[in-house]
């Protein structure tokens, strides 16, 4: 098992943000976490990639408890790849993968040839070579996206946590960046992510968690979860969920569009 | 593969140009003053260090070369070294390209302290540690107040370094109001306003050693920095301690600040404008950009202190040259910060 979380709770300060949350996910498996804003998603992610401290239960990744892992135990486990974003420099798009390889390098060092060798390699894979010496931030927002999950598969660590990557990107580097999630779980990878597309989600995902109020409400297939109900509930809106294509891509209408 | 897209010249390249310039401007240094070195006599006093030559030159010249414009050269790359190896730290560790040694109040906090110790009557040696415990002191409360603004991380630093600094400032002018006008506040006035010319070789020797410490963490932490600028909880997943690494930045950039503004009164700009040079020049990666900006920095104090000393028949203060040319320069930065390469 990659990911084990056992009855984790975190408040800050009287506000409870999670609420007894347990899960597990396995190598392979793409997980998309869904929920409206505030429910506390990012919030368990940062509890599981041992930013925040204070929880009370315990997270596991592969067997072994985040609070006995260092920064750099925890690196090679557990990549966080975040929305795409503008940092203070401007990098270039190598030097912004390379810094992927910091957890396998001494503290007094820089990355040597090897991890440039294999920066190159996970460049080539994503098809993002050509981008190789252009600056981060001259390219676009799904380059950028790509660049970060270049990023995390450099850093060797076989989990990865995704916070909304496909939130700033136009629909065709949405479906780029998913197409690419789905690749990475085939080949042996843990992917959990937090997505606003219940659609996307269906599509994509091995399986769907829904979270509400801190708490997990919903786990298994998207196509067991994912119900006209559960959907209205969780968003607090009137809608009904149809599947088309032999059950394999669903679209959430509001209840009026539907006549019958 | 296909080759990188890069307008600039390879990082190897890049470097020894820098360093082939600066031994350069080292050896005219030498050639340059009121009393004049001949080519010939400056490489035959050199020579005679390493090998038997028979003096051909007057013994002036060796005293003036290695009594008088050694230490003068040595410091003079020292503190530009520091300084702009200061500047570009501390613009990684606070993720803010406009930071410097004199926007966090580290040079303010510095003076504070030296005005203090000469106030005090303190030897030179208290005046350097005095200068370095009130500019850890400075920047530590910048920290904490800028950690408490609301609103932006980045606005709420420049501005309590503004606050802080100009705090600092009217304590140093208290110090000056209360001084003796005929010896201490002279000796704080020409502290302030930045100069090399009493520089002599024990000041070397005693700026050597917090230096060397502080640039010697920067060059090994360099590529550290680079996690850094990304903004904590994406350094810490990614396997960096930034609390940590930032703390030891931060120290070490402080002491070599505390260093050159001890040995060399107040030198504004440097920090601010010599990093964003050496950006321009061979990228924002740290590893590179660290040496850059050390060697840039030794380059460009050094042919501002040779200014300082031969343009006029009396020596211009070094501070006034450096804003000079560094007002100017970040004028045109922040016109063209929108352009970045």
């Amino acid at each position: 098992m990659s990911i084990q979380i056992d009855h984790l709770s975190f408040s800050y300060g009287d506000h409870q943000v999670l609420k007894d949350v347990s899960l597990t996910a396995n190598k392979g498996e793409l997980l998309s976490l869904l929920g409206p804003n505030g429910v506390g998603k990012s919030t368990l992610f940062k509890c599981v990639l041992g930013l925040l401290q204070g929880y009370s239960g315990e997270a596991y990744l592969e067997g072994e408890s985040t609070r006995q892992l260092g920064a750099k135990e925890l690196a090679k486990r557990i990549a966080y790849i975040p929305q795409s974003h503008y940092p203070s420099f401007n990098f270039s798009v190598f030097d912004m993968v390379l810094m992927g390889t910091t957890a396998q390098v001494g503290a007094f060092s820089s990355p040597s040839k090897h991890h440039m060798d294999a920066v190159d390699a996970v460049l080539d894979k994503l098809g993002l070579l050509s981008l190789r010496g252009r600056g981060y931030m001259q390219i676009s927002g799904g380059e950028r996206q790509l660049v970060l999950i270049a990023r995390a598969l450099v850093q060797k660590a076989k989990i990865l946590i995704m916070d909304e990557p496909t939130s700033n990107l136009d629909y065709g580097n949405q479906l780029k960046v998913m197409e690419e999630m789905k690749k990475l779980a085939a080949d042996g990878y843990c992917i959990l992510e937090s997505t606003h597309h219940p659609e996307q989600a269906f599509l994509y995902a091995d399986r769907l968690l829904c979270m509400k109020d801190g708490s997990i409400i919903a786990d298994g297939s998207p196509k067991e979860v994912l119900s006209s109900d559960l959907v209205s509930r969780l968003y607090g809106v009137d809608v009904t969920v149809r599947s088309f294509e032999e059950d394999r891509v669903c679209v959430c209408v509001p209840r009026w569009v539907v006549s019958n | 593969m296909r080759k990188h897209r890069d307008h600039r010249l390879p990082y190897a390249a890049t470097v020894s140009v820098m360093g082939a310039l600066l031994i350069a401007v080292v050896l005219v240094s030498f050639l340059l003053g009121r009393y004049p070195v001949q080519p010939g006599e400056l490489a035959g006093i050199l020579a005679s260090r390493v090998f038997p030559v028979e003096p051909f030159w007057q013994e002036t010249a060796e005293l003036v070369v290695f009594n008088i414009r050694l230490p003068r050269v040595l410091i003079a790359c020292m503190v530009g070294c520091c300084l702009s190896a200061a500047g570009a730290s501390y613009q990684g560790a606070f993720q803010n390209p406009m930071a410097a040694p004199d926007i966090l109040g580290a040079s303010s906090g510095a003076a504070f302290g030296a005005a203090l110790a000469i106030l005090l009557g303190l030897p030179s040696f208290a005046i350097t540690l005095l200068a370095f415990v009130s500019s850890l002191v400075c920047v530590g409360v910048v920290i904490f107040v800028s950690n408490h603004a609301r609103g932006k991380k980045v606005l709420g630093l420049v501005l309590s370094g503004i606050m802080i600094s100009s705090l600092f400032s009217s304590g140093t002018s208290f110090i000056k109001l209360v001084a003796d006008p005929n010896n201490q506040l002279p000796a704080i006035t020409y502290w302030l306003m930045g100069s090399l010319s009493g520089v002599k070789q024990g000041d070397v020797l005693f700026a050597f050693v917090p230096m060397f410490i502080g640039c010697l963490a920067l060059v090994l932490l360099r590529w550290r920095v680079n996690v850094l600028t990304l903004g904590d909880d994406e350094a810490r997943t990614m396997g960096v301690n930034a609390g940590r690494v930032r703390f030891i930045v931060i120290l070490a950039s402080t002491l070599i600040t505390a260093a050159s503004v001890s040995v060399s009164g107040m030198i504004g700009w440097v920090g601010l404008v010599i990093p964003h040079l050496a950006r321009r020049l061979v990228g924002n990666n740290y590893r590179h950009l660290m040496p850059a900006s050390m060697l840039l920095g030794a380059i460009f104090l050094l042919i501002v202190d040779n200014i300082c000393r031969n343009l006029l028949m009396t020596e211009i203060p070094l501070g006034i040259l450096t804003s000079l040319v560094g007002a100017p320069f970040f004028i045109y930065l922040i016109t063209r910060e929108h352009e970045r390469y």
